[in-house]
Parts: structure tokens; sequence; C-alpha cells
């Protein structure tokens, strides 16, 4: 055994608390201060302690508009997040699943090609594209819709990589049994490949999930009207950076509701998060 | 390795395969073909015209003062998010590494800022840190002295978006180093402690050097989150300000593009942007390999 056990345990206790401390601290205060009144957050010296305006915040930001300005609903942006986040988790998943399937199970003229098209893809992230593709949904009409927040974000070469790999430690058994049993592809697919792919499927959706919640740039560019917003952009457009007519208790309030579901998904799903997050960067 | 039992169909992969296509294609491939275009044109102030001029809006760029800043800015941020990310990430990690109670709680603790949006870390930050009502902001101005403004002061705000990037960043350095110590052999680490290596000695020659593998991929990771996914937290805490002393040079490409008033030049970096991307993941996949061959 490794000497001086009681000892080095008690330090490394004590630093990691440090390290949630620092992790927390900045989370706690944005609670606390969304159960204060606006002017006890404005004036610089807002208590430690929560206050008594938690319903009345919470209640406010998610159904009545501000008095101050006309803002969209904080529980329309969250239906507008949700719908993104999971339109792009499951619609990833799901056209990535039936490109690797063609690539791993069929043969036919330019397959690796089809595959290196998808892989390089990984190489051009919606920064360094941003203006041209925004024309291009914008020319079609997807400004303002939720298929043009989700559609461009869609294809997946990390996904695709992953079922391909995945796929490839299926044993040829399985497929030449089912040839026997006189399926068809698509029947093996539903039947046998589907439900093999479940464990993978439930670690992608949990970081996919959360990487369309927190999308940002994108929904920024393609968003004007106040109905499509999503929770993230929504708070951006409540702070005014050098201007005093900030709401904070809402912005606070706002800034608590965005974090819940992304961080509710991993703490409940911290199996399949833990796994997908390792699975998606090998 | 190559399945043996296939299907001969000869539509079938081809509709498999067309829903990807399209959307690669139309969002992905056409826009950037666009940028790279676009970057060899100059168009004149109203659009109608414009002329095929080579290099001359990447000499443009790469002349531009304003350009170099961005990525000098860049570099520091990237240096210190990384570095500081990193360092705090290791020392936690191998804190939650050694067989204490309620390991997997601390975990548990540790990773949740995962799932954080960079845009809402920003604002997290910037209500501790704002000027007039952070209580953070007010602590340093009254116990330090130091008049605190990140809205005015370039090195203020630009430790302010350093320090909500790292925070960011730590749980997923944290969730990579704990993995990599666990998969460290017991017994290699204990056989130095019968041989009288010192804890110290011990990290330092046994365990530092297993883990370098998982420290230089997550040096790549944290370089390109730090070019790319800190712009929420950028635009929602200083807006690449003042004087663009936090423009990154993602942030400088949405910036110049949204002015709107120089396609050409902000296509040019559009695609100086795309080769420092070719160039990352060419080392990530470079070293992906090398541990294959392990």
């Amino acid at each position: 055994m490794v000497q001086g056990r009681s000892y080095s345990n008690l330090i490394a206790h004590i630093a990691l608390w440090f390290g949630i401390g620092i992790v927390a601290f900045p989370v706690y205060l944005t609670l606390v201060a969304s159960t204060h009144e606006a002017s006890a957050i404005a004036n610089g010296n807002m208590p430690l302690w929560f206050g008594d305006n938690f319903l009345i915040n919470y209640y406010k930001t998610l159904f009545v508009g501000s008095s101050k300005s006309t803002r969209t609903l904080v529980s329309t942006m969250m239906l507008n997040s949700l719908v993104m986040a999971l339109t792009i988790a499951i619609g990833k998943i799901a056209i990535s699943i039936i490109s690797a399937y063609a690539v791993v199970y069929f043969r036919f003229p330019f397959r690796m090609g089809f595959f290196w098209l998808i892989f390089v893809t990984l190489m051009l992230p919606v920064e360094v594209r941003i203006f041209p593709t925004y024309k291009i949904v914008a020319d079609l009409g997807l400004l303002d819709s939720y298929a043009g927040l989700t559609i461009p974000l869609i294809a997946s070469a990390t996904a695709t990589l992953l079922f391909r790999q995945f796929f490839l430690t299926i044993p040829d058994e399985l497929v030449e049994a089912s040839k026997i049993d006189g399926a068809g592809p698509l029947r093996f697919f539903w039947d046998t490949v589907v439900p093999l792919s479940r464990t993978n499927m439930a670690a992608l959706f949990v970081i996919l999930f959360i990487y369309g919640w927190n999308q940002y740039l994108w929904p920024l560019l393609i968003t004007t009207s106040g109905d499509m917003q999503t929770i993230v952009i929504g708070i951006k457009k409540m702070i005014t950076i050098t201007d005093a007519l900030t709401e904070w208790d809402v912005v606070m309030t706002t800034t608590m509701l965005a974090m819940i579901p992304p961080v509710a998904v991993v703490i409940l799903m911290q199996h399949w998060f833990v796994k997908g997050l390792v699975d998606t960067e090998k | 390795m190559e399945k043996r039992a296939i299907y001969s169909h000869k539509l079938l992969p081809y509709l498999l395969l067309l829903p990807q296509m399209i959307v690669v294609i139309v969002f992905f491939y056409f826009p950037a073909s666009q940028a790279v275009y676009q970057s060899f044109l100059l168009e004149d102030a109203f659009g109608l015209h414009s002329e095929f001029v080579w290099f001359e809006n990447f000499q443009h760029v790469l002349s531009d003062p304003d350009y170099w800043l961005s990525f000098v800015v860049t570099a520091i941020f990237s240096v210190s998010v990384a570095g500081l990310s990193l360092s705090l990430a290791l020392f936690f990690a191998v804190m939650a590494d050694g067989q204490i109670r309620g390991a997997n709680a601390y975990k548990t603790l540790m990773i949740w800022p995962y799932a954080v949006a960079p845009a809402v870390a920003g604002v997290l930050w910037l209500f501790m840190f704002q000027p007039s009502l952070g209580i953070l902001a007010q602590i340093i101005r009254d116990r330090f002295g130091v008049d605190w403004n990140p809205l005015l002061n370039s090195t203020h705000a630009m430790l302010l978006v350093i320090m909500a990037s790292t925070w960011k960043q730590i749980s997923y350095n944290f969730l990579f180093f704990l993995a990599g110590l666990q998969s460290i052999p017991r017994s290699v680490i204990e056989a130095a402690a019968i041989d009288g290596a010192s804890a110290t000695r011990r990290f330092w020659t046994i365990i530092f050097p297993l883990l370098s593998p998982t420290a230089f991929f997550l040096l790549v990771v944290n370089v390109t989150y730090v070019f790319f996914d800190t712009f929420g937290i950028i635009d929602t805490m200083t807006g690449g300000g003042p004087s663009q002393a936090t423009s990154t040079l993602v942030y400088k490409v949405y910036n110049d593009g949204r002015a709107g008033s120089n396609l050409g030049g902000s296509a040019a970096q559009s695609v100086i942007l795309m080769i420092i991307v070719v160039g990352l993941t060419a080392i990530q996949f470079k070293y992906v390999e090398r541990k294959v061959h392990y």
C-alpha cells in the first residue's frame, strides 16, 4: 500500500471541496439572485442568501411578459430550445446511422468517396463558413424557422464514424443468419442493427442534446423574430451591457432555466454521458 | 476491416446516404466553396460588381494590424485557458483518483459544468464581475483598491473571458484526466512506493509520463475549444471589446462579416481559419494513429 493514507486523504477531500466550490459558486450566486427582486440585485449589495421572490420571479419570467419592454416569454424560448435540441440530436443520430449502415454493409461505386465527404466536414465547423451558410438558408426561405435552425447542423461526421466503428464489430454470422432466414437489408437493419446500437444511441443522444441546446452563433444569426428565439439567445438579448436597464432578476432566472435541462441530462444520464464523451472524441 | 457478408443492392445504399449527402453538400461544401471563391473577389460597395483579384484580399488581411492583434489575442487567450484549465483539472483529478470515500459523488459534482452553454457561462461570470453590481467586482475595488472595469480596461476584459472559459473547460479535462489516471495500473505505482519513491516523485516520474498522451490529446481539444466554442462567452461578456482586446480570430470573422462592408476580407479570414482547423485536426488524428500503434 501507498503510505500516509489518512493524512493525504484529508488533503484530497479538502482540495476537492475547494474545486467544487469554484465550480459551483457562480451558479450559487445566480440561483440566489433569481430569488431576489431587481432592486436588491441592482444596488450591488445582493444578500448571499435566498430571498422571497423565488416563485414570483420564475412565474413572471416564464409566463408573464416584462413591464419595461415587450419580450418573448421564456417558456416559449425553452420550447424552441427543446425542439431544436431534440431535432438536432435525433436527426443526427438518424441520418448518421443509415449512412454508416450503407457504407459498412453495401458495396457500391464511390463508397469510400461518400465516407470521406462526410468525414471532411469535421474540418468545416460553422464558424468558418458563417456568412455563406447564412445566405443559403436565407435564399431557401428558412430564416426564423425550425428547419433553418436545425437542418444545417444535422450532418454529423463524428456520429457516422462512431456507428461505422461499431458496425464493424458486429459479427458477420448475424448477417449470414439473417440472410438464411430470408430477411433483406432493411429487415436486418431494423431487427438486429438498431437494437444492438441502443447503447451507442443513448450515449450520442446525451452529447448531441447538450450540443443542440447550447447552440449560440447559429440561432443568433438565423432568428430575428422573438417567437423563434432559443433561451441561450434570449439571455444575450436581455443584457444591455452598458445600460442600467438590464432586469437582472429576469436575466438570472432565465440563466437558471437555461442551465437546468442540459445539466439534468448530464447528471441523470451520467453513465451515458461519460461513454458518449469518450466515444465521440476517440 | 471489411465485412464478408454484404448486401448487393443497386439503389438502396445511395438512398440511405442521400439525406446526409444533401445536408453536407448544401450546407457544408457549397458555403465553404463560396467562402473560398469570395476570398479571391473584390466587390464594390454596393455588391453590384466584383472583380477577381487573386490574393489581394489575403494581402490586405495579413497586412492589417487589427488582424495581427486578433492573432495575438487568440494566442494569449488559448495559452492561458488551456494552461489554467489543464493544470487545475489535473490537480483535481489526481486528488479524486486516490481511493477516497465518495469518489463518485465528487466526480458528478465536478463534471456538470460541461452542460452549461458557453454563452450562459459568460453571463454567470459577468454577473460576478460586472463593475456596478458584481459582488466580486466590489470586493476587488474595496479591498484591493483596483479600479476594476472590464468594460473599459483591456487587461480586465481579457482576465474575465479567460476565467469564464477556464471554468467551463475544467470539467471536460477533469473527466479525461481521471479516466487516464484510472487506467494506470496500481501495481506500478505501488512498486515505486515500495522502492521508497515519495508521492511527488511517483507523480513526476511515473504518473505524469503515463498520462502525457491524454494531456496531449486534451491540449489539442482545448485549443480547438478556445478557438471556436468560446464565441458565446466573448459575445455575452465583452462583445470583443474594449477596442478589440478580446476579439479572437473567430470573433473577428463574425464581426467584420456582419458589418458587411468587406465581404472578400471576411471570406479571406474564413479561409485562413479553415487552414488552421485542418492543421489542428491533422495533429489530432496523427496522435490518435500513434495511440493505436502503441
